[in-house]
């Protein structure tokens, strides 16, 4: 056989029936549901038809959860509090697993995947969410669907898709002290643009990813959605394996033996060919904020807000000045300079342990001086935080350690949201026009970048702060 | 699904890259029923924030009323897998959108509601903006079975689309129907994966 990438092999391991006019029906291993999965159980009823494999499905609510408290209760829009019984009632009536409120498995859906072991390398998996790429990190081919995609997967356990192209981004070298994860995906966004990667599966290679551990991955991953990506992967390996066993939906005794032995065989082969190739030098990437709009719009934290002057391209020039125009900002202001009115730790990009702690360090005997919130990613996530005293550092700096975990203030359709022209340092994803909230304003940025600018008042070079 | 076959239209120039579909329907909005969200689509380009129609944005402009086919920029419908970002669209009447490239989830939850998307050279889709912008109510002729957007300026372009999806949108086939006529090759599928990835059930 000839040499194959790794999307390669995961994709012909699935494969129920190649088409001659291109299309595959591909078998899907996992279904993670959350709230927002209503309207394909509704789409299901319409025709009378039960999930087809509910062991293989998997549900919990994070999308409408109110971070201040677990309680259904509580939730005070009626519309809000229906999506999550509606995950109740349907995950009920087929038998499908559902980590729910007061549960302490609950979470975002793409960090209880790989929490529980329900992502593991070689599956296909999907969810109705475009952040699915995230599952990648462990070598699956995981990404969003919509959905009629969704209510699909639930009648057939398949979906019809045209095979992607395949791109790999190579980082090399030594990431410098006070760069993340988040740094090198933002740096790669900028390099490549929003659209960079549409219609490819990214693999991220290279000795800096490959020194990332875990939960680094899972954010680089992540965000390959803000680069146009269906997904992103990073090769199994000793970290993947180590970081799976135990794990409760993780095979175990001779079954975890016959998936190492396959799982150790889903690396691209030396030879591999890749339809595009980006190169970054990880001593390159500096601490990374975006500016405008756009997830593509990220510079180094040293960099000064752009001038569409020195734009050639008059659409371009167009869209800078509406994204300037938007945030409030004027060119060659210094990016450190700007003020910040509130910040913002969690979302499904950063609200790991490691996050929690990266953040937790800069903060430590030191107190914020605009509101500052932190949404764990998970029940467990949360409690081991807790265990480790994170909360307390994050409490004694005045960061309000909130109560639930969920989307919280990266979706804005929960009740957490900004004011009008607040400027917020947000670990999330997307700073979208209105994303948290009507004329709200995004800076995207790393766990420890928003403690800082947290600490400071305004965006700050994280490697300025002393730990 | 509405079959599509063609379409003879009022096009609509939307110039910005990079439309997300939070630009197309604001998350606040996603709980609200279809009706409703018909209703809000592009609701923060549309309205300032006093709620006032911004006369300057081209959707609130009288002279595309009726329009059926949208021309876009770069990287149209990315962001959120969000479908409504389409069922918007073809609510408000839309069955085309043309865009030099769109996301991919928005391109395939398109062809499950009978959307049409069509990638066009990057030139040329900025070339009939602008005479859209010229002539405003100028109309653009669509034909899927023979793959061709007749332009304001008589000029034809061929596009590009995949049979499978073409024959579905022609005949308006349900994607989980033609699916569910493969029973026999999926069940094979999970038999043979049941011997050689038995951990997954």
């Amino acid at each position: 056989m000839t040499a194959a990438t790794m999307f390669e092999k995961i994709w012909r391991r699935h494969i129920v029936v190649d088409r001659d006019d291109g299309y595959t029906l591909l078998y899907i291993d996992r279904h993670l549901m959350h709230d927002g999965s209503a309207m394909g159980f509704a789409k299901l009823r319409e025709r009378n038809i039960k999930v087809r494999r509910p062991e293989r499905s998997f549900a919990t609510p994070d999308h409408y959860v109110r971070s201040d408290s677990g309680r259904i209760d509580d939730i005070v829009d009626p519309r809000h509090k229906r999506m999550i019984e509606q995950i109740g009632e349907n995950t009920t009536a087929h038998r499908v697993t559902l980590f729910g409120l007061g549960d302490a498995r609950q979470g975002i859906a793409h960090v209880v995947g790989p929490e529980q072991g329900i992502t593991q390398p070689g599956l296909t998996l999907v969810c109705g969410d475009s952040h699915t790429s995230t599952h990648g990190a462990l070598g699956a081919l995981a990404f969003g669907i919509g959905t009629s995609e969704v209510a699909h997967v639930m009648a057939t356990q398949c979906l019809w898709q045209r095979k992607p192209k395949a791109m790999r981004v190579t980082v090399d070298g030594q990431l410098g002290v006070g760069v993340t994860a988040k740094d090198v995906i933002l740096a790669v966004i900028g390099k490549i643009g929003a659209a960079g990667a549409v219609g490819h599966v990214i693999e991220y290679a290279g000795s800096a990813i490959r020194s990332l551990s875990i939960e680094g991955r899972l954010t680089v991953c992540n965000m390959s959605i803000e680069a146009g990506a269906r997904a992103g992967m990073v090769a199994p390996d000793d970290k993947t394996i180590a970081y799976l066993e135990g794990r409760p939906f993780a095979p175990k005794g001779a079954d975890w033996n016959a998936a190492v032995e396959l799982w150790r065989t889903l690396p691209s082969d030396a030879e591999a060919v890749f339809d595009r190739e980006v190169r970054l030098s990880a001593a390159d990437v500096e601490p990374m904020m975006t500016w405008g709009t756009s997830p593509e719009d990220a510079l180094p934290i040293s960099a000064r807000v752009p001038d569409p002057a020195s734009v050639a391209d008059s659409a371009k020039q167009e869209a800078m000045q509406r994204a300037l125009d938007y945030m409030g900002l004027t060119p060659g202001t210094r990016l450190d300079e700007l003020p910040v009115d509130r910040v913002f730790i969690g979302s499904c990009t950063n609200s790991r342990i490691e996050d929690l702690r990266d953040a937790a360090r800069i903060v430590r005997g030191r107190k914020a001086t605009v509101p500052a919130w932190v949404v764990a990613g998970s029940g467990l996530i949360k409690r081991q935080a807790e265990a480790e005293g994170l909360d307390q550092i994050f409490r004694e700096a005045n960061f309000e350690w909130r109560e639930q975990p969920g989307c919280s203030m990266c979706v804005g359709m929960n009740g957490d949201i900004g004011k009008p022209g607040q400027r917020i340092a947000s670990t999330s994803n997307r700073n979208f026009v209105g994303r948290q909230g009507p004329g709200v304003r995004t800076h995207l940025v790393s766990p420890a970048m928003a403690a800082a600018a947290a600490i400071t008042g305004h965006f700050t070079d994280v490697r300025q702060l002393p730990v | 699904m509405q079959p599509f076959t063609t379409l003879e239209a009022i096009a609509v120039p939307l110039d910005q890259p990079n439309v997300d579909t939070d630009q197309i329907v604001p998350a606040r909005f996603l709980r609200e029923p279809r009706q409703i969200q018909a209703e809000i689509y592009f609701y923060d380009l549309r309205y300032d924030d006093e709620g006032r129609p911004r006369p300057e944005f081209v959707l609130n402009q009288p002279s595309y009323n009726g329009a059926r086919i949208m021309v876009a920029d770069r990287n149209f419908g990315c962001g959120s897998s969000r479908e409504c970002a389409v069922t918007v669209l073809l609510d408000n009447g839309f069955r085309t959108v043309i865009a030099p490239s769109f996301s991919d989830i928005f391109f395939n939850n398109c062809f499950q509601n009978g959307v049409l998307p069509i990638r066009l050279d990057a030139d040329r889709v900025k070339q009939i903006r602008e005479m859209l912008h010229f002539s405003p109510g100028a109309r653009i002729a669509i034909d899927l079975a023979n793959q061709t957007v007749l332009g304001p300026d008589g000029k034809t372009d061929h596009f590009a689309v995949d049979s499978f999806r073409k024959d579905c949108l022609l005949k308006g086939v349900d994607d989980i129907n033609l699916t569910l006529s493969y029973e026999g090759d999926i069940a094979a599928f999970e038999a043979r994966q049941r011997e050689t990835m038995a951990w997954l059930g």
